[in-house]
């Protein structure tokens, strides 16, 4: 019963999403205030109504309903309960029903808080979104519905795929859908411009919070997944540019270009066209995400729906969305002209460089991603793009844009003196210099990785802190000064050097694994003891138990160095249910390197393999995640998004052509 | 009887990547291997090269590097060797003759990119003419007849 009103709840929101898609867009261009009013309720009963059917579906997970047949499919009585929760979106039909749990919310979102966005505009911008939710909504209604029953319930479930029941991977698809569903925001607020004709600094104002928010989503997402495989598929790779990492990270880095370019649009004034349509391609790289992992046209892990109709759907969405986005681009983007100039040198170049290489970037990660399926359609051939095409094509744009991000950060707006910008920044440039100098001394195996990895990013680093130090005039001014002036930074400019640095973490983190990790591959016999770089390890016993729904083979390990010593318990696990095996391996993490230990499997004289890694300061790869995305939220506290509606001049209205 | 099975199941485990058995005594060459092993797919996999991956199929491909290491060939040579037997989908670096567009897709968009963004960049303002609101229209008048 319970699943059936869940049903009808998404029916009803897809009517109701169909009536705001038109009344207030018709009210919009009429001027009717009441009928571009309707969008607030409308966007708030859909909430209402997609949150009690995803309610629905969770209790249909949690109590173990059978009839079901998504919950038969995918859930196992014996499951541990997060993983009952979790199993809601470990699915095709549950994680479209979550896409669109999330569409609504944001909807809903600006619909209650967008008070000091103008009507019509806030008309236009729910119109679209609502056209988003028709065609999700749709498509889970006919190709993928998440409430179908079964005639005769099985007694138990088919249980989890193993290698989803852990809690990192619980919580990847929301936050990762939180970022590239938000950006639908972008999008509507996009296509509302266009329709309107309009782009100005008020309206980067609003984008922009928008758009920083799925952003902090997507970075937090993409994190958690590829903390998840570092731990979690045994060897410690942490990226594999496989098709379905890319679709996130494509909307990643358009979304990371939208961030900066709308501060230009926002501070002054040009530079709207190319928001607009950023904004409008982060989102379409969402969909294509989307269409990539829902069709499984391009294979990999994650393709859970191999249904051709499905594809076919997202494809008709794919079509429409980009299509009637850049056709309205192409009609509408002369109005957005822009009267501010600058000079070559200044803030806004800057920010023009970190769009082109972000964009350029993106586009490369496209095109290496839909290669074999262009090649396959085109000359009937077979061909792989992996992970070393993407190392070697992708990484020079990274490289790029972390040696101009210091400075172009600092920049002044208009015009800038390059002598004066680069006088603080000397000093920093000669020691990330020195430094990977220090490091390429020290290296021995002659790769250059390491060195330029460690200039980069203490270059990242201490740039970013520099332009604090300048603007808070450290040791010019008297303590006491310095320390007032940085409390007094706005909030974004705090989240501005917070989400660089984490950058540059990040870049060190990356680099460092890469460079100086050390992997031992063996056989041991319980007792054996060797040493991996300074680490004594000793295999000290291999048993056997009963996890919750798993058995279980420990090993148990000793290892020590320089007197510390602790213990670690590898494991490799059947799941019952499942009958499908995974390996646990057993991490000891710390801040400037893991020690890394597989069990592999027995060998035939009684010995096991055992494979060990020393991962140098993996760790700073997620923290510089995190790091960027607290910068994120420094800056999306900042307080001109909150206080003060930003008024628009009354500019010149572009008159609208009769439609 | 269970417990049985599903320990059978849990010795039964996939081949777990490279395997003890199968490292060379050879430091360099056992390192020429890894790096080569990185670059060929798994034919039966999603997405994995061969270094990484389980399947038993990549263990065979793994030893057939190997052995035409030892053999003497170079890197090149046993990437050919490779792909002459198993086609050009086993590189994960496809190559570059067949695939060139995309190989310069980055740097081609990249020029045009720029090529765009300094035209825009050093691009003469246009004198762009406001016309004035009617309100502000009323006003002049207003102050003209003053």
């Amino acid at each position: 019963m319970i699943a059936e009103l869940g049903h009808f709840a998404l029916i009803l929101a897809f009517f109701i999403a169909i009536v705001q898609v038109f009344v207030p867009m018709i009210g919009a261009q009429k001027g009717w205030a009441d009928w571009m009013r309707l969008a607030v309720p409308t966007a708030q009963i859909q909430f209402i109504l997609v949150a009690f059917s995803f309610g629905a579906l969770t209790y249909a997970f949690v109590t173990s309903d059978f009839s079901v047949r998504l919950v038969a499919a995918n859930s196992h009585s014996a499951k541990p309960m997060l993983y009952k929760v979790s199993g809601v979106w470990g699915n095709h039909e549950g994680s479209m029903l979550l896409w669109n749990l999330i569409l609504v919310l944001f909807g809903a979102l600006v619909a209650s808080f967008g008070g000091n966005l103008p009507p019509a505009l806030k008309a236009r911008v729910l119109s679209v979104q609502a056209m988003i939710g028709v065609a999700f909504l749709a498509f889970l209604l006919f190709t993928s519905n998440p409430f179908a029953r079964l005639d005769q319930p099985p007694f138990d479930g088919n249980g989890l795929n193993p290698m989803l029941q852990d809690p990192g991977l619980a919580f990847h698809p929301p936050f990762l859908y939180l970022g590239y569903v938000g950006l639908s925001m972008a999008f509507s607020f996009a296509i509302a411009a266009l329709i309107e004709g309009r782009v100005d600094a008020a309206w980067a104002r609003w984008v922009r919070p928008w758009t920083l928010a799925a952003w902090i989503f997507l970075t937090l997402g993409i994190a958690l997944g590829s903390w998840w495989a570092y731990y979690e598929l045994g060897w410690g790779g942490w990226w594999f540019w496989d098709p379905v990492e890319n679709a996130s990270f494509m909307p990643w880095l358009a979304a990371t270009a939208l961030l900066h370019s709308a501060i230009v649009v926002e501070k002054r004034d040009t530079l709207k066209a190319w928001t607009v349509l950023l904004a409008i391609l982060a989102f379409s790289f969402s969909l294509i995400g989307t269409f990539i992992v829902r069709s499984g046209v391009i294979t990999s892990v994650h393709a859970f729906a191999n249904d051709p109709t499905r594809g076919v759907f997202i494809l008709v969405i794919l079509a429409f969305a980009i299509g009637g986005g850049l056709t309205l681009f192409t009609f509408r983007a002369s109005q957005l002209k822009s009267n501010a100039v600058f000079a070559t040198l200044s803030r806004e170049s800057g920010l023009v460089l970190n769009n082109l290489l972000l964009s350029v970037a993106a586009a490369v990660v496209f095109i290496g991603t839909i290669w074999p399926l262009v090649i396959d359609l085109v000359k009937g051939d077979k061909v792989s793009v992996g992970a070393p095409f993407f190392d070697l094509a992708f990484t020079p744009f990274m490289v790029a844009l972390a040696m101009a991000l210091p400075i172009g950060g600092v920049l002044s707006w208009k015009r800038a003196n390059f002598s004066r910008t680069m006088r603080p920044l000397w000093g920093m440039m000669a020691l990330s210099v020195a430094l990977g100098a220090f490091v390429w001394s020290m290296n021995t195996g002659g790769r250059m990785l390491a060195p330029i990895g460690v200039t980069l990013a203490t270059w990242v680093i201490l740039g970013s802190l520099a332009d604090l130090a300048t603007r808070s005039k450290m040791f010019k001014a008297s303590p006491s000064e310095t320390l007032r002036r940085l409390k007094n930074l706005p909030r974004s400019d705090w989240g501005k050097a917070v989400a660089h640095m984490g950058f540059g973490l990040t870049i060190f983190g990356i680099s460092a694994v890469t460079a100086w990790e050390v992997e031992d591959i063996r056989s041991a016999r319980i007792g054996d003891t060797f040493t991996v770089s300074g680490y004594e390890i000793s295999m000290v016993a291999v048993t056997q138990s009963e996890g919750p729904n798993y058995t279980v083979i420990t090993g148990e390990f000793r290892v020590t160095k320089n007197g510390n010593s602790f213990a670690m318990f590898p494991e490799k696990r059947v799941y019952t249910a499942e009958g499908v095996p995974t390996t646990e391996a057993a991490i000891d993490m710390g801040l400037t390197r893991d020690v890394y230990l597989v069990l592999g499997d027995p060998q035939d004289d009684g010995r096991w393999a055992v494979r060990t890694y020393i991962k140098p300061f993996a760790n700073w790869i997620w923290l510089g995640t995190l790091v960027m995305a607290f910068g994120g939220a420094l800056s999306l506290s900042d307080r001109r998004y909150r206080v003060a509606a930003p008024s628009r001049k009354p500019a010149r209205t572009i008159p609208t052509p009769a439609e | 009887m269970r417990k049985l099975m599903i320990l059978l199941l849990i010795l039964a485990t996939p081949l777990f990547a490279v395997q003890p058995d199968e490292i060379l005594d050879d430091p360099a060459l056992e390192a020429r291997a890894r790096s080569i092993s990185k670059e060929l797919r798994c034919l039966v996999c999603r997405n994995e090269n061969i270094d990484e991956s389980n399947a038993g199929l990549a263990r065979d491909l793994r030893l057939l590097v190997r052995e035409r290491l030892v053999a003497g060939d170079t890197d090149d040579q046993t990437i050919q060797y490779v792909v002459d037997r198993y086609g050009e989908y086993v590189l994960l670096k496809p190559s570059f003759g067949n695939n060139m567009l995309l190989w310069f897709a980055g740097p081609i968009l990249l020029l045009m990119g720029a090529g765009v963004a300094v035209v825009f960049v050093r691009r003469k303002p246009e004198a762009v003419i406001t016309e004035l609101s009617d309100a502000e229209q009323k006003r002049l008048s207003k102050l003209l007849d003053d």
